[in-house]
């Protein structure tokens, strides 16, 4: 059912004098045009997406190609070391939709959240980072997935600056070159949530748990969709169009109420620097412009977003805050974790939800998963991994909890132009 | 040196330096290749200032930010180096600029520029951060598991005292085997570790580091070399 009203959007914005619909010609240079360009110059190598790939609308009504599979996931600092069920749920996904990945060790983070909180880089040692890691996926002939926003969004920035400025490819070539490296542009620079609202549908098929009774609130990752936003999902059946339909669209693919609040376009609060060493700015905004509305305007059994720092924020403030009187506890997960647990992943097996502050039990309960009984087989795990019974816990242990039945993409009819992601 | 100091106890106080100086650092901002593409003129309708969270809890604008670097106004710009460019969030809501400006972006070029310079308040404002820094520079990864200790973060709740008295058997509970590590967000490789210090190297990023912080230059120019000797390469 469908929780967006996408037709009121429509129907007012064309009332207003002018209109608000945004014209493909009234789009920002086209870098993906440029990097085909600048390959045909001898400028560097572009890894194209192969097939099969889905093809989403972008913001100016452009089409962006979102591989499925035969993926290199480029991982999260923040989310493989203080929220890993976020990452393990990705991985998870891709399991259970039978789509091939690669977790890389050849991969470094993209360094950009140290950027944006200290300084201590330049232009080009962003660039030569991005590059190196770009690189390192066309050498492993899987296709760069970014999990992090902000890898995301600075990456797109350097795009940008390495299509308009030689001085800055020439340094970064150079670099390469001592590394023993191509030089490598991806054809398009992809987010793991398009990945997600690109398979939304089957997900969606996959679903075992009830979630028309869970209502959600999205909070869009600024990273995603305001740094070089003509490259985000703008779809004009949700929002009409107004606002990115990453999240959204996977929610209400699933079925879930998902609720509007004032504040949506507010940041998190995060602040790079500040959620290091000055967290009453992010504690305070996190709280009072985004938890604080969001239960007072949507009452919400929780909230979804799709990046590390947003996932951390919104989560991890909520403690504090109630020590000042702050009556505000929804628990924040992101959509890969939130879509994982409908399809029947272990909570803490696989969304390892016990890395998170806010309380969630409420909210598995809602959803009818029996979170006690789940502890306690966790708990076994642990147990056995104290006795030395088994070094790590592994992908065997809980791939068995998906159900067997293919979902080949071939079996299904796919082809890149008309395979929309709903079956 | 004369101090300069705010109505506002929250601000920090700087020091003053010639005419010259400030010319000099403006003139650094405004070279940098980013900075046409990040400034465009500015219609003062605010939308920036609306957009901004830290506008919220500081005495901060983005919009006079943008004005100062358009008017060329070298003493306001040097004023705001010091005084408001490490209250930016770095969200880059400010990008809903009609003008298509980019004030997060001006914000990050005047914030290398005070690091390249190693202005006290640029220090300052990393005080207590060097551990990041050293974490993402010498691991390639910016977070580990083993940050999450009660004490750095009493504010996240009980939660992190229960992750770090079982970090260990939890790391393992982890079913890719990428994230079974403890003092990284995920396995690097070494190669990959080796090729990460070449790249510092080779852009002058320690050396702007060692205008930050010499002690975490030192240790960091320790690790690397070692590193890069052992593999072959000299780090210069």
């Amino acid at each position: 059912m469908a929780t967006i009203p996408a037709d009121g959007v429509r129907s007012t914005l064309a009332k207003k004098k002018g209109g608000f619909f945004r014209r493909p010609e009234d789009a920002p240079v086209d870098l993906r045009e440029e990097t085909l360009r600048l390959e045909a110059e001898g400028e560097w190598i572009v890894q194209r997406v192969a097939e099969p790939y889905v093809e989403l609308p972008t913001k100016y009504g452009g089409k962006k190609k979102v591989p499925l599979e035969h993926t290199w996931h480029h991982k999260s600092c923040g989310q493989c070391g203080h929220i890993p069920g976020y990452s393990t749920s990705i991985f998870w996904l891709h399991r259970a939709l039978e789509l091939d990945y690669s977790d890389p060790k050849d991969q470094t983070s993209c360094t950009a959240w140290n950027y944006y909180a200290s300084a201590t880089s330049n232009a080009a040692a962003q660039a030569g980072v991005a590059m190196r890691n770009f690189a390192a996926a066309y050498e492993s002939g899987y296709y760069p997935v970014i999990h992090c926003g902000t890898s995301f969004g600075h990456y797109k920035e350097v795009r940008e600056e390495m299509v308009h400025h030689k001085e800055l490819r020439d340094q970064v070539r150079a670099i390469m070159k001592r590394l023993g490296k191509p030089l490598v542009m991806p054809e398009e620079i992809v987010h793991y949530s398009e990945w997600v609202y690109a398979v939304r549908g089957l997900i969606a098929e996959r679903r075992v748990y009830d979630v028309s009774n869970i209502s959600v609130t999205v909070h869009p990752a600024c990273h995603y969709y305001k740094l070089v936003d003509e490259d985000a999902i703008y779809d004009p059946e949700i929002y009409g169009g107004q606002r990115t339909a990453i999240v959204s669209g996977v929610a209400q693919a699933l079925g879930a109420q998902v609720k509007d609040y004032s504040t949506w376009f507010d940041c998190c609060g995060f602040g790079f620097r500040h959620i290091l060493v000055q967290r009453d700015f992010t504690r305070s905004f996190a709280t009072l412009r985004k938890m604080e509305v969001m239960r007072d305007e949507a009452n919400p059994d929780v909230t979804l977003t799709h990046d590390t720092g947003c996932v951390t924020t919104l989560d991890k403030s909520q403690f504090a805050a109630q020590g000042h009187d702050h009556k505000v506890s929804i628990p924040v997960m992101s959509e890969a974790q939130f879509a994982a647990l409908a399809m029947g992943a272990h909570p803490y097996k696989v969304c390892q939800l016990h890395w998170h502050s806010t309380d969630y039990r409420p909210l598995l309960t809602k959803m009818g998963i029996d979170w006690e009984k789940a502890w306690a087989e966790f708990e076994e795990e642990i147990e056995s991994l104290r006795r030395g019974e088994k070094e790590y816990l592994t992908w065997d242990d809980v791939d068995a909890a998906v159900p067997a039945r293919s979902v080949a993409l071939a079996k299904r009819g796919y082809t890149p132009s008309r395979f929309d992601g709903q079956s | 040196m004369a101090k300069y100091f705010d109505s506002s106890p929250s601000k920090i106080k700087y020091d003053d330096v010639p005419y010259e100086k400030k010319e000099e650092l403006f003139q650094q901002v405004k070279s940098d290749i980013r900075f046409d593409d990040y400034l465009y003129g500015c219609y003062e309708c605010g939308i920036c200032v609306a957009a901004c969270p830290s506008a919220r809890f500081y005495d901060f604008s983005p919009r006079r930010i943008a004005q100062a670097l358009a008017r060329e106004d070298v003493e306001l710009v040097f004023q705001q180096m010091n005084e408001d460019v490490w209250d930016c969030s770095q969200c880059f809501s400010c990008l809903r600029c009609p003008r298509g400006n980019n004030p997060g972006g001006l914000i990050t070029i005047m914030r290398e520029v005070s690091i390249n310079n190693g202005l006290r308040t640029a220090k300052e404002a990393l005080e207590g951060y060097s551990r990041i820094i050293y974490k993402i520079m010498s691991t390639g990864t910016q977070v580990s598991p083993d940050m999450l200790q009660p004490e750095a973060f009493p504010d996240w709740g009980p939660e992190v005292k229960q992750v770090s008295d079982n970090l260990d058997l939890w790391r393992r509970a982890l079913p890719p085997e990428t994230m079974h590590t403890t003092t990284t967000s995920w396995e690097v490789d070494e190669k990959t570790i080796v090729e990460l210090y070449l790249i510092w190297s080779m852009t002058g990023v320690m050396d702007l580091i060692r205008n930050v912080d010499k002690n975490l230059h030192m240790i960091l120019t320790d690790v690397m070399e070692e590193r890069l000797e052992e593999a072959g390469y000299e780090a210069n």
